[in-house]
């Protein structure tokens, strides 16, 4: 399909660990779509094999039909396929302004509408433009690394646990960014998430993963709804 | 000891500690972006005085035509070893011991390919007169290489230092030295970064080895070892993997070991042992080098 990131019958070995076992994934474009589990289920990885950070041994990763297996990293972040790690990781000895820069990287083209975009979202960062990033607090972090991601102009932005270690407070103000630069930007979203109430109720369609397989899958406001994912995920007993 | 002759070892001292700053950014610099001790260096620079010598003696090119070929050839060399000796073995995740063993084999494999080449015989290295006349500086008589080397240093310091904080491939230097794994997801080529480190290490090590040719002006195949593990030993008393920290580190023990030599003649015959009493002495009060910082072990 056009336009549509496809993952399909996907295996990744770490050594002798197998860490996916035939993952089959659809990101339609414009969507938010979510893959939520529990850890070590394999979340990180299906995200590290599509920005090419580990090669799968088999199945297919398609971007408007084009086969993305044997691309490099950088060529995934020039097709706009851009990917915010887990645990923040941005530069700690670069300042918050080089932070921002070095997302846009491998852009030819103006950045400075984006970093005032970016300061649009997160005022913050405005303010601590020349700050090292090693000195912001966690969360300023995490704000960071989802700003840097967006620096790329993504067509599809994958996000790791965005709200890893985060207060409430912050969590919910990274997911009404993410909500916003969806509706705003057109960016289509892969959102990784612990939280998978929150990041179920922003979504259009998730994806629920046990031990390297996708165990269920379905519309957000359905998973939400459903026994098994609530027992599991939700930290609700099945009503 | 006069005034005038401590006014003179000063001079040689800078002069010394300088070109081994040179050659300690290159240590430096590769420690920064592999976490690797590049035991090749040393040899790069030997190799770099060949090139000098074949183009200035034999070939008859004008001095300055053959510098910029001795930078070029060098950091030629200096890129194809990196693509020999180590990418393969990053490309297979190999531990660090394999890449520091891979390391001593370019090394050794150089000096045996310059014996076979050039012969052990050692070769007068050129002495350009612009370089190497003597000038009198107030009540001091020294080389017109001793004014020229901190010049020069400071010339390619600043530009060296232009060229990572406020360039794109400095910028992707530095993202590579942090962190590999987010460097790629910037879009950064990690194996381009790579070999532009290389390139600037080596080209560092050209301008040190031809100053260092007309200074010390006899070359063989093993003129890198002694400057090689000097300079090493000055990146890590600066602090590895800094590189402000390699060029004092340089700077320092280049003028230690003139000056302990001046003062006492007697023991000249240990002068290459202080670089390694310094280093001691230094890593004891501070592990991690005089303005270094911890840096996590990886590769
Ligand atoms: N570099 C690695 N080497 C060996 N095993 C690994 C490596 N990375 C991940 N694994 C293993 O692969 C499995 C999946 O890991 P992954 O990081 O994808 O899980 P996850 O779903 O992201 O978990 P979490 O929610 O804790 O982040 C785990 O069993 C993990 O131990
Ligand atoms: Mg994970």
């Amino acid at each position: 399909m056009k336009n549509t990131l496809e993952i399909k019958d996907l295996y990744v070995r770490y050594g002798g660990i197998e860490a996916l076992r035939g993952v089959s994934m659809s990101i339609p474009e414009g969507k938010i779509i979510t893959l939520v589990g529990a850890n070590g289920a394999g979340k990180s990885t299906t995200l590290r094999s599509i920005s090419k950070l580990v090669k799968p041994y088999k199945g297919s990763i398609t971007y408007n039909d084009e086969e993305l297996l044997n691309l490099s990293p950088k060529e995934i972040v020039e097709r706009g396929i851009i990917h915010v790690p887990e645990g923040r990781h941005v530069f700690p000895d670069m300042t918050v302004l080089e932070n921002l820069k070095i997302g846009a990287y491998l852009r030819k083209d103006n950045i400075k509408p984006d970093i005032e975009y970016a300061h649009k979202l997160f005022p913050i960062l405005k303010d601590r433009s020349n700050q090292l990033a090693g000195t912001l607090s966690g969360g300023e972090q995490q704000m960071l690394a989802v700003a840097r991601g967006l620096m790329a102009k993504p067509k599809v932005l994958m996000m790791d646990e965005p709200s890893l270690g985060l207060a409430p407070l912050i969590i919910k103000d990274i997911f009404s960014i993410i909500e916003r630069v969806n509706k705003e930007e057109g960016v289509t979203i892969l959102l990784i998430e612990q939280n998978a109430n929150a990041a179920l109720k922003i979504a259009d369609y998730g994806y629920v993963m046990e031990t390297g397989t996708i165990e269920l899958e379905g519309l957000g406001s359905d998973l939400r709804n459903n026994d098994h994912v609530k027992e599991l995920y939700l930290g609700r007993a099945a009503e | 000891m006069t005034l005038d002759v401590f006014l003179q070892q000063l001079a040689n001292g800078l002069m010394l500690g300088c070109l081994f700053a040179l050659i300690a950014i290159g240590y430096t610099m590769v420690y920064g972006i592999l976490r690797l001790i590049n035991f090749a260096h040393g040899d790069i620079f030997m190799m770099a005085m060949y090139v000098a010598f074949f183009t200035i003696t034999i070939f008859h090119i004008p001095w300055y035509i053959s510098f910029i070929i001795v930078i070029v050839v060098t950091m030629l060399l200096g890129i194809l070893t990196e693509k020999i000796a180590y990418k393969p073995l990053r490309k297979q995740n190999a531990p660090p011991i394999s890449l520091l063993i891979s390391a001593i084999g370019i090394s050794y494999l150089m000096e045996n390919v310059a014996i076979v080449l050039f012969t052990g015989r050692p070769k007068d290295f050129p002495q350009i007169p612009f370089f190497t006349s003597m000038t009198q500086l107030g009540p001091v008589r020294v080389q017109n290489l001793a004014i020229m080397v901190p010049f020069i240093l400071i010339i390619l310091l600043v530009v060296l230092l232009y060229l990572i904080n406020n360039t794109k491939s400095g910028m992707a230097m530095r993202a590579v030295s942090r962190d590999l794994d987010t460097a790629q997801l910037m879009g950064i080529d990690v194996n381009k970064t790579i070999s532009f480190t290389f390139a600037i290490g080596s080209a560092l090590a050209a301008v040190g080895a031809i100053m260092w040719g007309m200074r010390y002006p006899q070359i063989q195949p093993l003129v890198g070892l002694t400057p090689g593990i000097k300079c090493f030993i000055a990146a890590v008393i600066g602090g590895i993997g800094n590189i402000k920290g390699a060029v004092i580190g340089g700077i320092l023990l280049g003028l230690i070991e003139t000056l302990i030599v001046a003062f006492f003649p007697g023991l000249s015959g240990y002068r290459d042992a202080f670089s390694f009493i310094l280093l001691i002495i230094i890593l004891l009060v501070k592990p991690n080098g005089l303005i270094g910082e911890k840096i996590a072990d990886k590769v």
